[in-house]
């Protein structure tokens, strides 16, 4: 089997992760692209792990899914409470901290 | 002399203690406090006495002692030691100072009867004294300017004693700070001529600075910078030109001050300090016809000023202005000089303190009018007045036996002595000096007519003029009698003259450019001339009550000749301008200067700020394309690596 496909799957899942992050406005839609995106780069990890026969990028895809869940934990509780308190789950109307 | 030495820092201690209790004291001295005042400087002048008939019976070799009192400041290699200077210059003025000033106490007391602040008063008449006498007894420069300060500080603290509850009470505290900071112009002087003193001789004290050897060691150029220091001090604090417009002012102060500020204290203290720097000042021939020069302008102006003046103090004034001016031109001519300055300054303590002293006792009577044209005719209510203040005219006019004529008479023949290479000097001066006797006989007749003749009072409503009490009319009596006898008694023979020797030196007798009774007669028939002159304008011819315009001149006289004009244009205003030049420079320049780096700061602020525009996804594209272009240069610079 080619490197070459699977490092190439991971950098279209990332873009098109990254491409969800930028161009919606639903934080949650936003937050699925993120969850993309991580996992994207944990299969990036896990596929240079296999070629160079090293365990250290799998262990990292371990670290990246255990910091992703917690993130995911913090990240919904406070799209829940900014949609709570202003009715709206869209990012650009978070916009307080301007100069 | 040695057992009564330890007197001596009681002439000064009497005063002093006198002063701080009743201005420590308070209210509760109120009730004795100006007999406290009084008995301070009474016993100062009985030590005066005493010391003055100690020394008059020591050899003339041995009369200058130098009481060594305690180190004052004792530092590295410099020892500043404080004691007094007893010689027959510094006791001479002892005797004026506490002779004429407890006269002037005791006229005081009745003076200032009327006055809530008497204690106050008194308090600063003996600080006063204090001060004086520490000046003219001190043996340094150094102990010298404590004096000189301690005499500004009374005299300002005086001639704004009337500085609330009355209606000229602000020009009263003008006046007061006229005075003081025109006399600082002054004390800035003294101070400069003692660094460059000090630079020079390495000492203050006079035994040291004033020795041969020591002023020896000065070059020309230093001797004539620290005797122009020392002059523009003696101008400050005796009003002498161009110094002297604090002096007319000064009159709003009561006129017991006034007495003594013009006769014992303060505006003698420059020519004491001229001749008691005198060896300073004769190696420095400039500077000693710089002073002559000042004395000569001096004499003409204040003579000239005194002219004009209808108020009776302000003429008086005047004529200060002029005597002192004579005084300094004495003091410039060196030893031949000296003598007769102090003479004069002696003989013009007694006259002017008694016309001063007679013309408080008229504003007495006349409910504080100081108008003269507002007098007339008062010989026949204040008869003890009229004759101690016709004493005190006649000495000033120089009329022989009153005091006066001797002592003037010396300066004038002094004025007429010829200087090596500068024969136009004697002619000039001598000149001055006897067209001064003339305007003086004039400006002092017409003050004397103005008050005591003339045909018809010319007095505002409810005037009853009444002689004053004994105590104001006793020291009067004590004046006159030394306006009348002082000048004949030192005069005759020249014994002042040799009292002052062991001090001055022995002056090199020339004879002047004319025959000596031919200077005194010429000064006598212009003398009487001026007299006779303005006793037909003023009292034969009818007084106007209202001052007529007058010509330029008496225009001008009446302002002083414009001294304040003068001063505001040529000071003030420059002074003004630089000040508002440099605030305005640092408004404009330095503060806008520097106010650049915080807005340049603030602009870019306000472009960058622009980037933070509160939406996520823009911050979230700037992190992406920012890792774009990181990875592009990665990939660039890797991939040219690899191409090499």
């Amino acid at each position: 089997m080619d490197i070459t496909n699977y490092v190439v799957l991971a950098a279209v899942l990332f873009a098109i992760g990254a491409t969800t992050v930028l161009l919606r406005r639903n934080a949650i839609v936003v937050f699925m692209g993120v969850e993309l995106m991580l996992n994207a780069t944990n299969l990036a990890f896990v596929t240079f792990a296999r070629l160079h026969g090293d365990l250290t990028g799998q262990v990292l895809a371990f670290f990246v899914m255990v910091v992703a869940a917690a993130e995911v934990v913090v990240g919904l509780a406070i799209i829940v409470t900014i949609f709570r308190t202003r009715r709206s789950a869209s990012v650009d109307d978070v916009n307080l901290l301007k100069g | 002399m040695n057992d009564v030495i330890g007197l001596a820092p009681w002439l000064v201690g009497f005063p002093l203690i006198g002063a701080a209790i009743l201005l420590l004291g308070g209210k509760a001295t109120d009730r004795w406090g100006h007999w406290l005042g009084v008995l301070a400087s009474a016993a100062s002048a009985v030590i005066g006495f005493i010391l003055m008939f100690r020394m008059i019976g020591t050899p003339a070799e041995e009369r200058s002692i130098d009481h060594h009192l305690w180190t004052w400041l004792s530092a590295g290699g410099l020892d500043v030691d404080l004691g007094l200077r007893l010689d027959p210059l510094s006791l001479t003025f002892v005797m004026l100072v506490t002779f004429v000033g407890t006269l002037i106490h005791v006229y005081s007391v009745a003076y200032m009867d009327h006055d809530p602040h008497r204690r106050r008063f008194f308090g600063y008449l003996n600080l006063f004294v204090a001060a004086m006498l520490t000046l003219v007894l001190a043996d340094s420069y150094l102990l010298l300017f404590v004096g000189w300060e301690g005499v500004g500080l009374a005299s300002y603290l005086l001639i704004g004693f009337w500085d609330t509850g009355r209606p000229s009470a602000r020009e009263n505290a003008v006046a007061a700070k006229k005075a003081f900071v025109m006399n600082r112009i002054g004390d800035m002087g003294l101070i400069a001529a003692m660094a460059l003193l000090f630079a020079g001789t390495g000492a203050l004290d006079f035994g040291t600075t004033l020795s041969d050897d020591a002023v020896g060691s000065l070059s020309e150029a230093t001797a004539t910078a620290i005797g122009l220091c020392l002059l523009l001090a003696a101008c400050g604090k005796s009003a002498q030109f161009p110094l002297q417009a604090w002096l007319g002012d000064a009159m709003a102060g009561p006129t017991p001050v006034s007495a003594l500020i013009h006769a014992a204290t303060m505006v003698t203290a420059g020519v004491y300090l001229m001749v008691r720097s005198g060896p300073i000042l004769e190696a420095a021939p400039t500077a000693q016809l710089v002073v002559v020069i000042v004395g000569a302008v001096t004499l003409l102006f204040g003579a000239v000023v005194g002219t004009a003046k209808d108020d009776i103090k302000k003429a008086l004034a005047a004529s200060t202005m002029s005597q002192i001016g004579y005084m300094m031109l004495a003091a410039g001519l060196g030893p031949a000089g000296y003598a007769f300055a102090i003479f004069h300054l002696l003989t013009h303590g007694f006259f002017k303190a008694g016309l001063f002293l007679g013309a408080g006792s008229v504003m007495h009577a006349m409910g504080d009018q100081t108008d003269m044209r507002r007098f007339g005719g008062l010989s026949r209510f204040l008869p003890i007045t009229w004759i101690t203040m016709g004493l005190g005219w006649l000495a000033i006019l120089g009329i022989p036996p009153f005091s006066g004529f001797w002592s003037k008479d010396g300066i004038i023949e002094a004025a007429f002595m010829p200087v090596e290479g500068q024969p136009w000097r004697a002619w000039v001066f001598g000149s001055v000096a006897v067209l001064g006797a003339a305007i003086t006989a004039f400006y002092m007749t017409r003050l004397f007519f103005m008050t005591f003749g003339g045909r018809r009072p010319r007095w505002t409503e409810n005037q009853h003029p009444h002689e004053s009490s004994p105590l104001m009319w006793w020291p009067l009596v004590f004046l006159g009698v030394g306006s009348a006898a002082l000048g004949a008694v030192l005069g005759i023979g020249g014994t002042f003259v040799t009292w002052l020797e062991p001090v001055v030196g022995h002056a090199e007798h020339h004879e002047p450019v004319l025959p000596v009774p031919v200077i005194i007669t010429t000064t006598l028939v212009v003398v009487v001339l001026g007299a006779l002159l303005a006793f037909r304008m003023y009292a034969v011819a009818l007084v106007p009550e209202e001052a007529p315009r007058g010509s330029v001149l008496t225009r001008a006289a009446r302002r002083d000749l414009y001294q304040d004009t003068a001063n505001e244009t040529l000071v003030l205003k420059p002074a003004h301008g630089v000040a508002r030049l440099v605030q305005v420079g640092d408004r404009d320049v330095v503060d806008r200067g520097w106010s650049v780096l915080p807005q340049a700061v603030s602009w870019f602020g306000a472009v960058f700020r622009k980037a933070q525009s509160g939406y996520v996804r823009s911050y979230a594209a700037g992190m992406a394309g920012g890792v774009l272009v990181i990875a592009v240069v990665v990939w660039l610079v890797v991939g040219l690596g690899g191409a090499q």
